[in-house]
């Protein structure tokens, strides 16, 4: 599974990739290959405020419907709108074109609760055994 | 479809076959099967342009010798069969004495009184048992579900790919079927299947399906398909599937299968539904298309758009042609003809829809 080095993770298998106040969010690897072809994907309102771990996506694939949480709190300032009508980059590209939502972060003290690629990676072999 | 892995799962044949290709397994009727082996939608489009193989090992086949009504054979499936011709197979349902459906079958006419019953693999042991009581004394009944193994080979490339290696096999028209000698074992091969098609079911020895399985993957242009693809495939047909759109307390009336039920013969429970018939069933089952992307799942309600709830999804999934959700499901008769706007959800979301009529996929090759 790709992990990228200087990125965050939730348990949920959603990435961060802060830069300043900024933050860029998606799903991993493991993620989109646990969940199968997606097929459909409702992205959050862009202004919309978020919470740390909640819900704000809904994803389907061809087998099941899945809620993703945001890794951190913020607004959401900007949607990848692409997902719209071709929600199979979150397969091909989950790290880059397949990105989610930028969010403008409003607690940064929330990066403690997440972990960091090698911390992820633990917690994937984890899984796997 | 139940998608629970369990310890106690039955392995096909071909189950090493699948691990070794890094199939996604997957529960289905007491059975270990693959979802899906490089993606579902990836066999999907594989099966609707070009060919694909199905692992269907797991379904259940009875030989059946007697004469077609004295050994009782004709009481106990609901389509008429005395006058099939030998080779050829017909599709119909086992029902039980309210009317209601006990499982869907294939029949094949293997001799003027010797037949082949494929039945769905969860409720074989039922059917089997439902047979046997029902059947007279005037047959012989036994259950090779075991020792036959089974492949599904799918796809408008199928009769291209298969004649090279069973000559002959191009001679068989839709519905029919004929035995062939393939690495040296007696099979029969017919022109049917359940994903609109053109295509052909191999029932095999199980103790050598394993050599068939590699002998049709020396052709890199065949892939392997698994249970995904297969309900994706069935579902934009509006093919039903046992346990979704059939179960024991829907009849054929309601199902839409009406054409496959003999009101002409005597047939375990006709009674209930010549009522039916006169009174007119109170539900049928509607096709939808939704308005966007997202797929109607089993079990969702359906609504009018005044939200008065009008009926339940039975299937439902993301249609690759169609680049929107289908599905299938139970509705108030007024809401079953094409045109009709209809909401389908959960308690959360609801989702847009209108009703149609089936196939969804309209360039199918089953009778090319």
């Amino acid at each position: 599974m790709d992990v990228i080095e200087h990125y965050l993770y939730t348990k949920e298998h959603e990435w961060i990739s802060i830069e300043d106040t900024t933050a860029t969010v998606g799903i991993t690897d493991y993620a989109q290959v646990a969940l199968g072809d997606i097929t459909f994907i409702e992205l959050p309102e862009v202004d919309s405020e978020v919470e740390q771990f909640e819900q704000f996506v809904s994803i389907e694939s061809v087998k099941a419907a899945s809620d993703i949480f945001s890794p951190m709190s913020g607004r959401v300032i900007e949607i990848n709108k692409e997902l719209e009508s071709d929600p199979g980059l979150l397969n091909k590209s989950c790290y880059e074109k397949g990105w989610i939502a930028k969010i403008v972060l409003t607690d940064m003290d929330e990066k403690s609760n997440l972990m960091t690629a090698e911390e992820y990676n633990k917690f994937l072999e984890g899984l796997e055994t | 479809m139940t998608m629970i892995s369990q310890d106690s799962l039955k392995q096909t044949p071909l189950y090493q076959k699948h691990i070794g290709l890094h199939a996604r397994m997957v529960g289905f009727g007491g059975w270990d099967m693959p979802l899906q082996y490089e993606g579902i939608i990836v066999e999907y489009e594989s099966t609707r342009k070009q060919v694909t193989v199905f692992d269907t090992s797991h379904m259940g086949e009875f030989i059946l010798k007697g004469d077609c009504r004295a050994c009782g054979l004709d009481r106990l499936v609901s389509s008429r069969i005395i006058d099939m011709p030998v080779q050829s197979c017909r599709y119909g349902m086992i029902l039980n004495a309210s009317g209601g459906v006990m499982d869907d079958l294939i029949v094949y006419r293997l001799g003027q009184e010797e037949w082949m019953i494929v039945v769905n693999a969860a409720t074989t042991e039922k059917d089997f048992n439902h047979f046997r009581s029902h059947l007279t004394k005037q047959s012989v009944l036994n259950n090779v579900s075991a020792s036959t193994g089974k492949l599904d080979i799918q796809g408008p490339w199928a009769m291209e790919f298969l004649k090279d290696f069973i000559p002959g096999l191009t001679k068989l028209d839709y519905y029919t079927f004929a035995h062939f000698m393939i690495l040296g074992e007696r099979a029969i091969v017919s022109r049917t299947g359940y994903t609109g098609e053109l295509g052909y079911e191999i029932y095999f020895p199980a103790n050598r399906i394993a050599q068939l399985w590699d002998k049709i993957f020396e052709n890199p242009k065949v892939k392997p398909a698994g249970l995904g693809a297969r309900d994706l495939l069935r579902i934009e047909m509006g093919y039903s599937l046992y346990g979704h759109e059939l179960s024991d307390v829907i009849t054929p009336l309601e199902a839409g299968l009406s054409k496959f039920v003999d009101f002409e013969k005597e047939f375990i429970g006709k009674e209930v539904l010549l009522t039916l018939r006169k009174e007119g069933p109170s539900r049928k089952m509607a096709y939808f298309v939704c308005d966007s992307r997202r797929a109607p799942r089993s079990d969702f309600r359906i609504y009018s758009t005044d939200s008065e709830e009008i009926g339940i999804v039975t299937s439902g999934t993301f249609s690759p042609e169609l680049k929107k959700g289908i599905g299938m499901g139970f509705v108030a008769n007024e809401y079953v003809s094409p045109g009709k706007k209809i909401l389908i959800g959960d308690a959360t979301n609801k989702i847009e829809a209108c009703t149609t009529s089936r196939p969804f996929y309209k360039k199918s090759s089953l009778k090319n």
